[in-house]
């Protein structure tokens, strides 16, 4: 596990760090950052001029389907997908079977991607038992078992009352809450975005305002108690508005995009693609472009990538039929560059959204390339080419809306706890 | 004109042959009681009003003219990849007990014709039908011989044979393309 | 000469004007063959159609294996009951066990929109729409297109109304679809809880307040229909108030030019969005719609099931 990583631009913004550097990691740990190291006797050195040497990138919002539904995705492949894409770590939501309401399966999470996965699995648990909306998940059990969030991702905790009290007692507990903003009852039966498309379509549309809504609405709860709250998956203009105001005025909110939100508009929906349908949906061109400047300005805290795959017997159906979401591990990284290339973010600010602030949110202590922090990088080729084909996906699943997309940029190599999980 | 083309007949000479049919026809059918004609669209339905006029000319009196559009009928329509445009029929008249008298331009395969009085069948059931072509131009594919033929003429089959009208759908001549 | 190039009717949406120019002329020719003593020709002679109803219709039904026949083809109805389809098999299922058979064209309706863009990446035979979801009814708007140039000679230039639930209606969408690229002026009246977001941009659509400022001067008035199972629970109070400002009556009616058509696409909730003195009135057009949706159903039929690959 002792790695000599040489001649990469090493980029750390938790140590204020962008120069040519090497990097020496023993034991798993970073053991030196400087020039012209030298390979002490039995260290493998790698030269990787011309490319990048950032912490490991951090998935907050991912769906590995197991337990329950390994059909779609499980720990192994999952984790396989997401070193592939360049993540060291990932955040996985509760909606499995059973659901990660209890202890049990925090416990089965966590040691099945110790011994078998292939990066490291922090899980989110539930804020309600069983995601019912109903009663308080014991949050207390569920941190000591190691999750790190709770959230009922998937759908919202539609009662007001009862959100008020989940984040008054995580912010008691000490655990963040993640929500997933939506109006149940203005989505109604829709099933992509409300606008000229849904209308030409003949498709029942998911307004707008229906995220704005639910994210008002929890923005006013967090302020309200005075506990921190992270919303999931923004992708309208109102939401960005509701928190960038809300920062403004010191409310302890964080919120993640997705990078399909800044690529896709719902004109991706035309022809009926069911791997264009995921919740909540693609919006209009000037949400992506209030998302970029969300993401421009720091409303914007991280990029996730709502990792959600799905068999191909649920998506190559009728449109209404089909379950919502897209896999995102593996085009994450080519898909948020290009918010480098287009001058919307510094690198260094991509490496924030993708590593530090997601370590930051979820108290994990990832996300920084310290002397004497876990060795967790990724070494990131900016320059590769590649398309994205449906035989070379590393998932389970092939539900993605850019296959023969492409792409520019891609992890070189993912090394975790110094060891390499990932080389291209 | 090109090398290719050459004239069978040409305005005068349709004129006379269909002044002759028109006789044959009357001769035929000892006048024009109960005799309808029904040109196959398109060369056949202007030819059905020429001779109309004719006989009207020689006989005196009037004699109804319908027109019919084969597409519906037609057998080879399988080799095509897209449909033919639908025509319009016109039959303003009952053709039970009727002496129908078919027009049409070119006899070639007989296909056309057999498609033809299929489509007249289903307008009800005439006493007779008689064939009037303008050209026949031989190769058969069908057991159908014309009743009154304006010009035979030997040609191959990969030869084409067209009336060709003007404007105002007035048989201008009679070419063969080689 | 014009040729048919589509292997499909889904939407007119998908069709230029020149195709649908084709598909009308095809069916005023067809209308001799109706009025016929024998109704019938060989066209179709050994092409198997099967009409594939995943939503109770009578008249669409009805219509299109009347047209099938008349083309002397052999039709097949199923009618996969929701329930068992969403028990057991899928959509796709379905249609290649269907495809097994050797069909020549599968006519479907279906409760979900694109639905048949789904069936046609299945299927090798030819698909027809006979209405999907909220999206499209081609059938039905080219009958109308029909229908309305049967009476004017033209469809370019003329005002056209169409009033009520524009949101849930898949005639409402193929109206403006053919209307509009025919040189037609869409006026769209009704709630704006029935009006879909943009609907101005679908073409030379002009969305109205009131029924008023649609029907004024209307050569052509489209009334939709209403349901209370649909629309009463929150997109309007209810039939009694929805028939009194989007209701057509033989007083609003005039204030449409004088002899303007009045059509609907059936089946009528009489007194609710047209009064029964409208429906029986000389300006009504309905049953002409429904002798049109023959000639129009077999022009469609007539031409896919020849035309070559997309």
């Amino acid at each position: 596990m002792n790695l000599l990583i040489k001649n990469g631009r090493v980029i750390d913004p938790s140590q204020g760090l962008d120069e040519v550097a090497d990097v020496l990691v023993e034991a798993g740990v970073v053991k030196e950052i400087g020039t012209n190291l030298k390979a002490p006797a039995g260290v493998h050195a790698i030269d990787v001029a011309g490319k990048y040497v950032v912490p490991g990138l951090v998935d907050m919002h991912v769906h590995l389907r197991d337990p329950g539904l390994e059909y779609k995705e499980d720990i192994v492949s999952g984790t396989k997908a997401a070193a592939a894409g360049g993540f060291t770590s990932l955040a996985c939501m509760p909606n499995t079977k059973p659901a990660i309401d209890n202890k049990a399966v925090a416990s089965y999470i966590i040691n099945k991607a110790n011994t078998e996965g292939f990066c490291n699995v922090f899980p989110v648990g539930c804020i309600t038992y069983g995601m019912g909306g109903e009663r308080m998940a014991e949050m207390g059990e569920l941190k000591e078992a190691g999750c790190v969030a709770v959230s009922d991702d998937g759908r919202p905790v539609a009662n007001a009352e009862l959100m008020r009290r989940a984040l008054e007692y995580a912010r008691g507990i000490g655990i963040l809450v993640i929500s997933h903003a939506e109006d149940l009852a203005l989505v109604g039966e829709g099933v992509m975005n409300e606008g000229f498309t849904s209308t030409e379509l003949g498709l029942k549309g998911i307004p707008r305002v229906a995220e704005d809504i639910a994210t008002a609405r929890d923005v006013m709860l967090a302020e309200y108690t005075n506990s921190p709250l992270h919303i999931a998956h923004v992708s309208t203009k109102g939401s960005v508005r509701i928190i960038r105001e809300a920062k403004a005025r010191g409310v302890k909110v964080t919120c993640e995009t997705a990078p399909h939100y800044f690529t896709l508009t719902d004109d991706a929906v035309r022809g009926y693609d069911t791997n264009a349908k995921m919740n909540p949906p693609l919006r209009e061109a000037d949400d992506v472009a209030a998302i970029k400047e969300g993401l421009r300005d720091g409303t914007i805290d991280c990029i996730a990538t709502d990792h959600a795959p799905h068999h191909l017997d649920e998506k190559d159906v009728e449109f209404n039929a089909a379950l919502n979401g897209i896999i995102g591990l593996e085009t994450s990284l080519p898909l948020s560059l290009k918010l480098v290339e287009d001058g919307i973010l510094t690198v260094n600010q991509l490496v924030e959204k993708m590593s530090c602030n997601p370590s930051k949110i979820l108290g994990i202590s990832r996300g920084s390339l310290r002397v004497g922090a876990v060795a967790d990088l990724t070494v990131i080729d900016p320059a590769a080419a590649w398309a994205v084909e449906t035989e070379k996906l590393v998932s389970k699943s092939r539900n993605t809306p850019f296959i023969g997309w492409k792409m520019k940029g891609a992890a070189a190599c993912t090394i975790r706890g110094g060891a390499v999980v990932f080389s291209r | 004109m090109a090398d290719n083309l050459t004239v069978l007949l040409d305005e005068s000479g349709i004129k006379r042959a269909l002044t002759r049919i028109s006789h044959e026809i009357l001769e035929r059918n000892k006048g024009v009681q109960d005799v309808v004609l029904i040109g196959i669209r398109s060369g056949g339905a202007f030819l059905a009003e020429e001779l109309a006029q004719s006989i009207a000319m020689i006989e005196g009196a009037a004699i109804p003219v319908g027109a019919i559009d084969i597409t519906l009928y037609r057998d080879d329509i399988k080799n095509h990849t897209s449909r033919l445009p639908v025509g319009k029929t016109e039959i303003g008249f009952s053709l039970q007990g009727k002496k129908v008298v078919l027009v049409d331009d070119v006899l070639f395969t007989g296909r056309t014709i057999r498609a033809a009085m299929d489509a007249l069948m289903d307008h009800g059931r005439p006493e007779c039908i008689q064939l009037a072509v303008l050209i026949d131009r031989g190769h058969r594919e069908l057991p159908i011989r014309a009743d009154f033929v304006g010009r035979n003429v030997p040609t191959s089959s990969k030869e084409n044979v067209q009336v060709v009208f003007s404007a105002q759908n007035q048989p201008l001549e009679v070419v063969l393309e080689k | 000469m014009a040729e048919f190039k589509h292997r499909n009717i889904i939407a007119l949406r998908d069709l230029t004007k020149e195709d649908m120019e084709l598909l009308l002329a095809t069916a005023e020719n067809m209308r001799e063959i109706n009025s016929r003593d024998i109704k019938k020709v060989p066209t179709l002679r050994g092409k198997t159609i099967i009409n594939l109803f995943y939503e109770a219709s009578t008249r669409t039904r009805t219509s299109f294996e009347i047209a099938a026949k008349r083309l002397s083809a052999d039709t097949v109805n199923i009618s996969p009951s929701t329930s068992s389809a969403t028990k057991g098999e899928t959509l796709a299922d379905t249609a290649l066990n269907l495809l097994a058979m050797k069909p020549d064209i599968i006519v479907m309706r279906h409760a979900v929109s694109g639905a048949h863009y789904h069936l046609a990446k299945k299927v090798t035979c030819s698909v027809v729409n006979a209405g999907d979801g909220a999206h499209e009814h081609p059938s039905q708007g080219l009958l109308d297109l029909l229908t309305i140039r049967d009476r004017f000679g033209r469809l370019d230039g003329l005002k056209v109304a169409i009033v009520g639930d524009i949101t849930h209606s898949r005639v409402a969408r193929s109206d403006i679809q053919g209307l509009t690229k025919m040189g037609s002026h869409v006026y769209l009246a009704g709630p704006p809880t029935m009006m879909p977001p943009a609907v101005e941009k679908l073409g030379s659509v002009t969305v109205c307040t009131t029924m008023r400022e649609a029907i004024q001067d209307a050569d052509v008035v489209i009334m939709l229909r209403i349901q209370q199972e649909r629309q009463g629970k929150t997109l309007m109070p209810n039939a009694r108030e929805y028939s009194r400002y989007f209701g057509l009556n033989p007083e609003n009616l005039k204030l449409a030019k004088p002899g303007a058509m009045v059509m609907h696409p059936g089946p009528i909730n009489r007194g609710v969005e047209m009064s029964s003195y409208v429906v029986n009135g000389s300006q009504s057009h309905v049953l002409k719609q429904v002798e049109n949706g023959v000639a129009v159903r077999m022009a469609m039929l007539y031409h896919v099931c020849g035309g070559e690959l997309e």
